[in-house]
C-alpha cells in the first residue's frame, strides 16, 4: 500500500501557501466603512440619517461663525454690515470681553492681578494634582490662598499675613499636642489661631487699605467668569476635606457626632441650592446690625461649600462602604491607631473609588455657581442676562453671549474630566 | 441657653431695625454714599455702559437723590437688586432707597411697610403682534394664543381683560422676557404681553421692529416710583421733593442748560424758591439751600431724563403719553412749592 501510495502521489506540498490578502472589501477604508458605518441595512439607515444631521448643524452654523462681525459697536450696526446674510454678531464679545471675564466693576488697571492670580493657581495646584512630584512643593500650595486674596482684593498685605500666621500658630500648637491626644491638639489649634486672628485685628489699623500696595476691591466689585472661578475653586478645595470629615463622622461609633454629621448632611443634601444662596443674600442681612456686615462673597462660599460637602461625604462614604472589611481589620492586626489607620490604609483606597463621584460633585458645582447670579451677584451669566442684554446697544444678542459662556465652562469642566481620567489610569492597580 | 441665643438674635435685629429707622438721611451723610437699589440690569431704566457705570431712568432718580443730599451725584453705590431680592434688601437696610421699576400697589405700600414717595413712570400692560396678523385693537384678539410671563399681575390683568370682553385665548406660559422674544419671533405666540414700556424695548430690539405693532389698548394700572423703608419720614421727604423737584423744574422752564443762569435769582418766585435763592425750602428739608438745583444739573429736569434714557430719540422710542406734563395732557403733577 506504501508502494502506491508513493507513485500515485505526484506531489507532496512542504510549505504552506502565503495567505492572501482579504477581500478589498474587508480592508483599508473600504472594510472599516463596511463594517462600522454600513453594517446592515438598519447600520446604513442610521449613519446616512447622521450624515443628514451633522450637515444639517454644520450647514446652519458653520456660515453663522464665518460671516460674523466683530467690529460693530451695537447689534442695529451689525444688521446694517450683515444686510440680511445670516450671521454672528459677535463684536458684543469684542466689545465687553473685560465685563464677561472680570465684572464691570473691577478696576481695569487691575485685570493683570486676577490674571496672575489665575496662572499661580496652577502652579500651586500642580503638587497636589500630580502625586509624583516632590511633597516640599505643598508648601507652595498651602502659601497660595494667601497670595490670591491678596492679588485678587489687594488691600492691605496684613490681612492675608495675620490669616497665615493664624494657621502656622495652629499648625505648630497642634504638633506640639497632638503628641499626646488628638483632640488636645485639635482643640488647642483652634483657640490658638482664634487667639492670634482677634489680637492681631486689633492691631491692624482701620486706615490700613487706604494706600496700599494695590488698591483694595470690595467684594461686591468682583463679577463675570472670574467670580464663577473663585467660588468653584474655593468652594471645592474647601469641601473635599470637609466631606472627608462629615463622611468619616457618619461612621463614627460615638453618637453626638454621628448624629450631627447624618443630620447636617440630610438636611443639607435636602434643601435645594438656590434656597441656601438666598438664605445667605437675604435672610442673614436681618440678624446682622447694618454696619456689621459679613461680605456677601464669603456668605456665598460658606453656602455652597455645605452644600457640596454634604454630597462629597455621601460619595466618600460610598468609598468607604466598598472597602472589604478585611482592610479595616487589617489595619487593627498591624495596631495602628484610628488616624494612622485611616490615613495609611483606608483612605487612600476609598479615596481612589470615590474619584470619579467626587469629579461628578466637582463639575456640577463649578456650574452651579451661575446660581448666583439669582442673588444679584454677576458671575458670568449674571453679567449675560444684566447688564450686557440690558444695553440699548445689545439688546436681543443672545446666541452669541451665551454660546461663548458655554464655551468657557466646557473648557474647564472637560478638563477636570480628563484630568481625572488620567489620575485614575496612575492609581489603578487593580488586574483588569 | 437655646432660648438666650433666640432672644439675643431678636434683640440685635430689633436694634438694627430700630437704628436704621433712626434717620436713614444722618446716616446717608455721614457715610458720605447713597445706596441705591436699582435693576440688575433693564433697558433704558438701569444698565451698566461698557464703561461700567450705571445708566438709566431710574439711576437718574438715584442720581439726583445723592446730588441733593451729597452734592456730588457719583456719590451713589448702586446694589443691583432682582425683582426677588429687592424688598429684603430694603427692608433690611441694605439700601437707602429702591428706584426699580416698582408698581406702587396697596399691598406692597401698607402690607410690606414702604412708602412709595411718588411715580416716576407711569406704565400699563399693553399687547404685541405682528403687523400681517391684521389686527388693530386687543378685542379683535379672540382664540389667539398669548405669551405671558407667569406668576405676575399681567397674568391676571390678562384673564381679566379677555373675561370681561368675552374673548377666549390660549396662554403660552414663559419664564423671562428675553425667552418670549425668542418664542414669540419664532411664532409660538400671536400675541406677547407686558407693560408697555418693556414691549417697546423688546421691539426696538428686533431684526426689522416696523413688522410689529403694539396695539392702543392699555389694560392695567402700573405706576412705577421710588420707595423708602416706612416710618423715616424726615428721608422720604428728601426723595419725594427731590422726584418733584425734577419734574417741578421741567414744567417751569428750568433745564440743565439755563439753570446757572436762574440761580442768579429770577422774576418767577417759584422759580427761586426750588433753586433756593428765595425761602428756606433746604432748611426745612435738613439740606443745603440749593439742594434742588444740584439735584436738577445732576442729570437735567424730568424732560431731559426722559428723553436721554427712554424718549424717542432712543432706540426705545417711547412717547410722552401719560407721563406728559399735566399741563400737556399727562399726569405729571408736582405739588407747588410753598
Amino acid at each position: 500500500m506504501s508502494d502506491t501510495h508513493a507513485q500515485t502521489v505526484a506531489f507532496v506540498r512542504d510549505t504552506q501557501l502565503p495567505p492572501s490578502p482579504p477581500p478589498a472589501s474587508e480592508v483599508g477604508l473600504v472594510g472599516w466603512l463596511r463594517s462600522n458605518l454600513f453594517n446592515g441595512v438598519w447600520g446604513t439607515v442610521l449613519t446616512l440619517l447622521s450624515l443628514y444631521a451633522i450637515y444639517a448643524i454644520l450647514a446652519a452654523s458653520l456660515p453663522w461663525i464665518f460671516n460674523g462681525v466683530w467690529t460693530t459697536s451695537s447689534l442695529a450696526e451689525c444688521r446694517e454690515v450683515l444686510d440680511g446674510v445670516r450671521g454672528g454678531c459677535f463684536s458684543v464679545l469684542t466689545e465687553r470681553v473685560n465685563q464677561l471675564l472680570y465684572g464691570f466693576k473691577y478696576p481695569a488697571a487691575e485685570y493683570w492681578r486676577p490674571n496672575l492670580a489665575l496662572v499661580l493657581l496652577l502652579v500651586a495646584a500642580l503638587p497636589v494634582l500630580i502625586y509624583t512630584l516632590p511633597r516640599k512643593l505643598l508648601i507652595i500650595t498651602a502659601l497660595y490662598p494667601f497670595v490670591a486674596f491678596w492679588l485678587i482684593w489687594g488691600g492691605t498685605i496684613l490681612t492675608p499675613i495675620l490669616g497665615l500666621a493664624g494657621f502656622v500658630a495652629g499648625y505648630f500648637v497642634f504638633q506640639k499636642l497632638s503628641t499626646s491626644s488628638f483632640g488636645a491638639g485639635f482643640f488647642g489649634a483652634v483657640i490658638s489661631a482664634i487667639l492670634v486672628w482677634t489680637i492681631g485685628g486689633w492691631l491692624i489699623p482701620d486706615n490700613a487699605n487706604a494706600n496700599a500696595l494695590l488698591p483694595y476691591v470690595p467684594s461686591r466689585d468682583l463679577g463675570g467668569f472670574m467670580l464663577n472661578m473663585m467660588l468653584g475653586v474655593t468652594c471645592v478645595s474647601l469641601s473635599i476635606p470637609l466631606g472627608i470629615v462629615l463622611a468619616l463622622g457618619r461612621q463614627s461609633d460615638m453618637p453626638i457626632i454621628k448624629w450631627i454629621c447624618v443630620v447636617f448632611i440630610e438636611f443639607v443634601r435636602g434643601v435645594p441650592l438656590i434656597t441656601l444662596l438666598f438664605v445667605a443674600s437675604v435672610m442673614l442681612a436681618y440678624f446682622f446690625p447694618p454696619d456689621s456686615n459679613v461680605d456677601l462673597f464669603l456668605r456665598v462660599v460658606i453656602m455652597i461649600t455645605m452644600f457640596s460637602a454634604a454630597y462629597i461625604a455621601e460619595v466618600i462614604r460610598g468609598g468607604l462602604a466598598a472597602l472589604p472589611r478585611g482592610q479595616y481589620e487589617a489595619a487593627d492586626s498591624l495596631g495602628l491607631d484610628y488616624p494612622q489607620a485611616m490615613r495609611l490604609i483606608i483612605l487612600p483606597q476609598a479615596l481612589k473609588i470615590s474619584i470619579p463621584g467626587i469629579v461628578n460633585v466637582a463639575v456640577g458645582l463649578f456650574k452651579d455657581t451661575t446660581l448666583v447670579s439669582v442673588i444679584s451677584m454677576f458671575d458670568l451669566v449674571g453679567m449675560i442676562r444684566g447688564p450686557i442684554l440690558s444695553a440699548q446697544e445689545w439688546n436681543g444678542v443672545y446666541w452669541e453671549l451665551l454660546g461663548f459662556a458655554s464655551l468657557l465652562f466646557f473648557v474647564v469642566c472637560y478638563g477636570i474630566s480628563q484630568y481625572s481620567q488620567w489620575l485614575e489610569r496612575q492609581l489603578a492597580t487593580d488586574h483588569r | 441657653m437655646k432660648k438666650t441665643v433666640i432672644f439675643g438674635a431678636l434683640t440685635a435685629a430689633g436694634l438694627a431695625a430700630g437704628a436704621a429707622a433712626a434717620g436713614t438721611l444722618d446716616d446717608v451723610k455721614a457715610r458720605g454714599t447713597l445706596n441705591c437699589g436699582v435693576a440688575t440690569g433693564l433697558v433704558g431704566f438701569a444698565t451698566p455702559d461698557a464703561n461700567g457705570e450705571w445708566q438709566g431712568f431710574d439711576v437718574a432718580v438715584c442720581r439726583a437723590v445723592a446730588a441733593a443730599v451729597l452734592g456730588d451725584a457719583t456719590a451713589v453705590e448702586f446694589v443691583p437688586t432682582t425683582g426677588k431680592t429687592r424688598f429684603t434688601a430694603l427692608a433690611s437696610g441694605e439700601i437707602d432707597m429702591l428706584a426699580r421699576n416698582t408698581t406702587w400697589t396697596f399691598s406692597r405700600d401698607v402690607d410690606l411697610k414702604f412708602t412709595f414717595v411718588g411715580v416716576n413712570y407711569y406704565d400699563g400692560q399693553g399687547f404685541m403682534v405682528p403687523k400681517d396678523l391684521g389686527v388693530s385693537s386687543a378685542k379683535e384678539l379672540d382664540g389667539a394664543t398669548v405669551c405671558i410671563q407667569t406668576g405676575t399681575t399681567t397674568e391676571l390683568n390678562l384673564a381679566d381683560f379677555f373675561r370681561v370682553n368675552g374673548i377666549s385665548y390660549e396662554p403660552v406660559p414663559i419664564e423671562t422676557n428675553a425667552e418670549a422674544q425668542q418664542q414669540y419671533l419664532a411664532g409660538a405666540c400671536d400675541v406677547y404681553t407686558t407693560d408697555a414700556s418693556g414691549l417697546a424695548a423688546t421691539r426696538a430690539a428686533f431684526e426689522a421692529p416696523n413688522d410689529h405693532v403694539l396695539l392702543p389698548e392699555i389694560i392695567s394700572k402700573e405706576p412705577l416710583g421710588p420707595l423708602v423703608r416706612h416710618g423715616d419720614n424726615e428721608w422720604g421727604d428728601v426723595v419725594r421733593w427731590t422726584l418733584n423737584a425734577l419734574i417741578s423744574a421741567e414744567e417751569l422752564g428750568i433745564t440743565s442748560a439755563n439753570i446757572s443762569e436762574m440761580s442768579a435769582g429770577t422774576n418767577n418766585p417759584e422759580i427761586n424758591r426750588i433753586l433756593g435763592t428765595e425761602g428756606t425750602l433746604g432748611e426745612m428739608l435738613g439740606l443745603d439751600a440749593d439742594w434742588a438745583a444740584k439735584a436738577i444739573t445732576a442729570g437735567g429736569n424730568y424732560g431731559e431724563i426722559f428723553e436721554k434714557n427712554i424718549g424717542e430719540s432712543t432706540p426705545i422710542g417711547l412717547a410722552r403719553g401719560l407721563n406728559a406734563q399735566w399741563t400737556e395732557g399727562g399726569l405729571l403733577y408736582s405739588p407747588p412749592f410753598r
